[in-house]
C-alpha cells in the first residue's frame, strides 16, 4: 500500500473526528425530538472555551472537559427555550448559534485583544499505539480524541438501544404523550439529552482548537455543524450508520485535497464539490426511507 | 399579551443580545474641539497712555480628521486586520479620531452602515474593504461627495471620491518563492490558498516564479480550500501536499504553518509577519503594510488635495507598503549565498531595477 492510500485513510479519520462527535451529539438531541440547530455555535463555543481553559491551565484535557461543560451549558439554554418554553426549534437553535458565535468572538477579544496572528498553544500530539508497524502504524497515528470518538459510537448505540435511559430518549422522541402516560418525565429526558448531545458538540469544537490546530480563530468551525445535521439524515438517526456517513464525507474530503495536487486536469471546483456531491447523492438514496423521530420539531406541552 | 407571545419576545431578546455581542463596536468618543478666539482690544483712555494688549497669534489647532473603518469580516481576518492596524497606528500617533465596525458581511448591511455613518458621524474619510460590496460602496459614496471613500477593491477608482487600494505584495511573495526554491530538498513546494481570485493568484504566481528563478527543477503544488477561513481544512490540504512530497510550504491562509511545524518543515506566512506561529519553522512572510496608504490619504484630505485614485503604489515595496518579514530564528538555517541572492533582488526591487510580473491567471495545480 503506498503513501497515497495510507495518508488518505489517516486523513479521513482526522477529518471525520469532529463530524463524528458533532453528529453523535446531534443524534442525542434529535432522537429526543429536538432539532438542535445551535450545533454550529455550540461547536464554536466549545472550541473557544476549550482553548482558553487549556491555555490558562496548561492542561489540554482540562480544556476538553471545559468544552464539554460549556456545550452542556449551551444545551441547557437550548432546552430551556425549546423544551420549557416550547419556542420554535429552528428559531431557538439558530438563535443559539448566533448568540454563541458572537459571544465567543466578543470574549476572544476581551481575553486576547486584537492580535495580528492567532494566539496558539501546543496542541495534543498524535498517539502511535501500533508504533512502526507497516501500513497500520502510520494509519493509526491519531489523536486520542479520534480514538475516543470512535469508541463513543458503539457506546451511544448501547446507551440508546440497551439502557432504560436510551429507551426513554427514543420514547420522548417518538411519542411524548405515551411516554408521559408511562411515567417518563418528558422535560427531564429532553433536558438530559440536549445537555449530553451539546456536550459532545463542545468536544467536537475542542478537537479542532486543541488537537487539529492548537489555535482558536474566527471561522474555525466553518460549517461543520451544518454538515453534521445532514449526516444525521444520511445515517437515518442511527449511530453506526452515522459513523459511516462521517467517514464517507471525511474520506471524500481528504481524497479531493489529494486529487487537487495529483495533476489531474480538472477545474479545482470539481474536487471541492466532491464531498458535498457524494453526500447529496447518498442522501437521495438513503434519505428516501428516512425514518425521523416522529415527535421531532414538536414542542411538548403537558395538558 | 398571551404567554406564548411573551416567551417569543424573550427568545427574541436573547437573539438580540447575541447580535449585539456579535457586532462589538466600540462607542465613538466625543470630539472636543477647542476654539481659540483671538481679539484685538482697543482701550480708550483720557490720558494719552497707550495700552498694549499683546495678542499671541495662536493658530486654531487643526481638528483631527475623523476616520471610520467599515470591514466586511471580523478584524481577525488578516486582510482587514492590516487596514485596521494601520488606522490604529495613525490614531496612536494622534493624527486621526478612529472608530470602526467589523463583520458587516455581504448581505446588504454595508450600504446601511455606510449611510448611517455618513449621516450621523460625518467622518472625513471612510476606509474599508469593498470586495463583495463594490456597488453598495459606490452608491453611498456618490451621495456623500465630501467624504473620502478609500476602499480595498479589485476594481478601479470612481470620481469624485472613491479611491481604491489592494494588497500588492507579489514582490515579497516572489522573494519568499526564491527562498523556498533554495530551501527545498525534495524539489517539491506546497502552496495552500483560499479562493483563486486575482489578489491570491498574483501572490501564488509570483511565489512560483521566484521559486523557479533559483530552482528551475522545483515543482510547486497549489491547492485551494475555497474558503477564506477554515484553518483545519487548510492544514489538511498542507498535510496532503506533504504526503505528495512537499517539504516547504507557503501558507496563503492560516492553518498551513501548523502542518509544517508538526512535520518540522519550513513554511512561509502571508500578509503579516507570522513568525510567532512557529518561530523555528516560519522563514519569512510577505508583509502588507497599509501605513503609507493611510498616511498619504490623511495628508491629501487634510490639505484639501484629495482626489479619487488608485493607490496601488503605496502598497508596494518601493513606498514601504510591502516588505519581506525578517527571518528571526531561522536566519542561521538559511544558506548564506541564498540569503545574499534574495537580499540583492530585494534591493533591485526597491530601487526599481527589477519588476516582478503581475500574473493574475489562476495558477495550475502543479507547476
Amino acid at each position: 500500500m503506498d503513501i497515497f492510500l495510507i495518508g488518505l485513510i489517516a486523513a479521513t479519520l482526522r477529518v471525520a473526528t469532529p463530524l463524528i462527535l458533532g453528529t453523535l451529539g446531534e443524534l442525542f438531541c434529535e432522537r429526543a425530538g429536538i432539532l438542535n440547530l445551535g450545533i454550529e455555535g455550540i461547536m464554536f463555543f466549545g472550541a473557544f472555551v476549550g482553548f482558553v481553559v487549556a491555555g490558562a491551565s496548561g492542561s489540554l484535557w482540562l480544556g476538553v472537559l471545559a468544552a464539554i461543560l460549556a456545550g452542556a451549558l449551551a444545551g441547557l439554554l437550548m432546552a430551556f427555550l425549546a423544551v420549557q418554553l416550547g419556542v420554535n426549534q429552528h428559531v431557538s437553535g439558530l438563535g443559539i448559534t448566533l448568540l454563541l458565535t458572537g459571544f465567543s468572538l466578543f470574549s476572544f477579544r476581551l481575553v486576547f485583544g486584537e492580535p495580528r496572528v492567532p494566539p496558539s498553544i501546543d496542541p495534543f500530539s498524535r498517539l502511535s499505539p501500533l508504533g512502526e508497524t507497516p501500513i497500520l502504524g502510520p494509519i493509526f497515528e491519531q489523536y486520542a480524541l479520534t480514538y475516543i470518538a470512535l469508541a463513543i459510537v458503539p457506546l451511544v448505540w448501547w446507551a440508546l438501544y440497551r439502557t432504560s435511559f436510551g429507551l426513554q430518549i427514543r420514547a420522548v422522541g417518538e411519542n411524548p404523550e405515551a411516554a408521559d402516560a408511562a411515567g417518563v418525565s418528558v422535560y427531564r429526558v429532553r433536558y438530559a439529552a440536549l445537555m449530553i448531545g451539546s456536550g459532545l458538540m463542545g468536544a467536537a469544537g475542542a478537537f479542532l482548537s486543541l488537537a487539529q490546530l492548537g489555535a482558536f480563530t474566527y471561522g474555525i468551525i466553518a460549517g461543520r455543524g451544518w454538515v453534521c445535521i445532514a449526516l444525521i439524515i444520511f445515517g437515518n438517526w442511527e449511530p453506526i450508520k452515522v459513523l459511516w456517513g462521517a467517514l464517507l464525507f471525511g474520506g471524500v474530503f481528504a481524497l479531493q485535497l489529494r486529487l487537487q495536487t495529483s495533476g489531474l486536469q480538472l477545474p479545482y471546483e470539481v474536487f471541492l464539490a466532491l464531498p458535498y456531491l457524494v453526500t447529496i447523492a447518498a442522501l437521495t438514496v438513503a434519505g428516501r426511507n428516512a425514518s425521523y423521530p416522529a415527535a421531532l420539531l414538536k414542542p411538548y406541552k403537558r395538558e | 399579551m398571551s404567554k406564548k407571545a411573551l416567551w417569543s419576545l424573550l427568545a427574541l431578546g436573547i437573539l438580540l443580545v447575541g447580535l449585539a455581542a456579535g457586532c462589538a463596536t466600540p462607542t465613538p468618543e466625543k470630539v472636543v474641539e477647542t476654539v481659540v478666539v483671538t481679539q484685538q482690544v482697543q482701550v480708550e483712555v483720557t490720558k494719552q497712555v497707550e495700552v498694549q494688549v499683546t495678542v499671541i497669534p495662536t493658530e486654531a489647532p487643526a481638528a483631527k480628521l475623523k476616520v471610520f473603518g467599515a470591514f466586511a469580516t471580523p478584524i481577525e481576518e488578516p486582510w482587514d486586520g492590516v487596514i485596521h492596524s494601520a488606522l490604529l497606528a495613525a490614531q496612536d500617533e494622534g493624527k486621526i479620531e478612529y472608530t470602526y465596525t467589523d463583520d458587516i458581511g455581504y448581505a446588504g448591511d454595508m450600504e446601511r452602515v455606510l449611510r448611517e455613518v455618513s449621516e450621523q458621524q460625518q467622518p472625513n474619510i471612510i476606509f474599508g474593504d469593498a470586495f463583495g460590496n463594490e456597488e453598495a460602496v459606490r452608491r453611498v459614496a456618490a451621495d456623500y461627495p465630501d467624504i473620502a471613500f478609500v476602499f480595498g477593491s479589485g476594481l478601479g477608482p470612481s470620481e469624485p471620491n472613491v479611491s481604491v487600494f489592494d494588497n500588492w505584495i507579489h514582490e515579497p511573495a516572489y522573494l519568499c518563492g526564491m527562498l523556498a526554491g533554495g530551501l527545498t530538498q525534495s524539489n517539491t513546494i506546497g502552496v495552500v490558498g483560499g479562493h483563486p481570485v486575482p489578489e491570491v493568484n498574483r501572490l501564488v504566481n509570483a511565489f512560483v516564479a521566484g521559486a523557479k528563478s533559483v530552482n528551475p527543477e522545483a515543482k510547486v503544488l497549489v491547492t485551494f480550500i475555497n474558503s477564506w477561513f477554515d484553518p483545519a481544512a487548510a492544514k489538511e490540504a498542507a498535510l496532503a501536499q506533504i504526503d505528495s512530497g512537499a517539504d516547504v510550504l507557503y501558507a496563503e491562509r492560516f492553518g498551513v504553518i501548523e502542518a509544517a511545524q508538526e512535520n518540522s518543515l519550513f513554511a512561509f506566512g502571508n500578509m503579516s509577519d507570522q513568525s510567532d506561529l512557529a518561530p523555528d519553522f516560519v522563514v519569512s512572510s510577505p508583509v502588507w503594510n497599509m501605513n503609507p496608504t493611510v498616511d498619504y490619504i490623511i495628508n491629501q484630505v487634510a490639505s484639501g488635495a484629495y482626489t479619487a485614485q488608485d493607490l496601488k503604489d503605496f502598497s508596494m515595496v518601493a513606498k514601504g507598503g510591502a516588505s519581506l518579514a525578517p527571518f528571526h530564528a531561522t536566519e542561521s538555517k538559511i544558506p548564506a549565498d541564498l540569503a545574499a541572492m534574495v537580499k540583492e533582488r530585494e534591493e533591485q526591487i526597491k530601487s526599481g531595477l527589477f519588476r516582478v510580473d503581475i500574473d493574475e491567471q489562476q495558477p495550475q495545480p502543479v507547476n
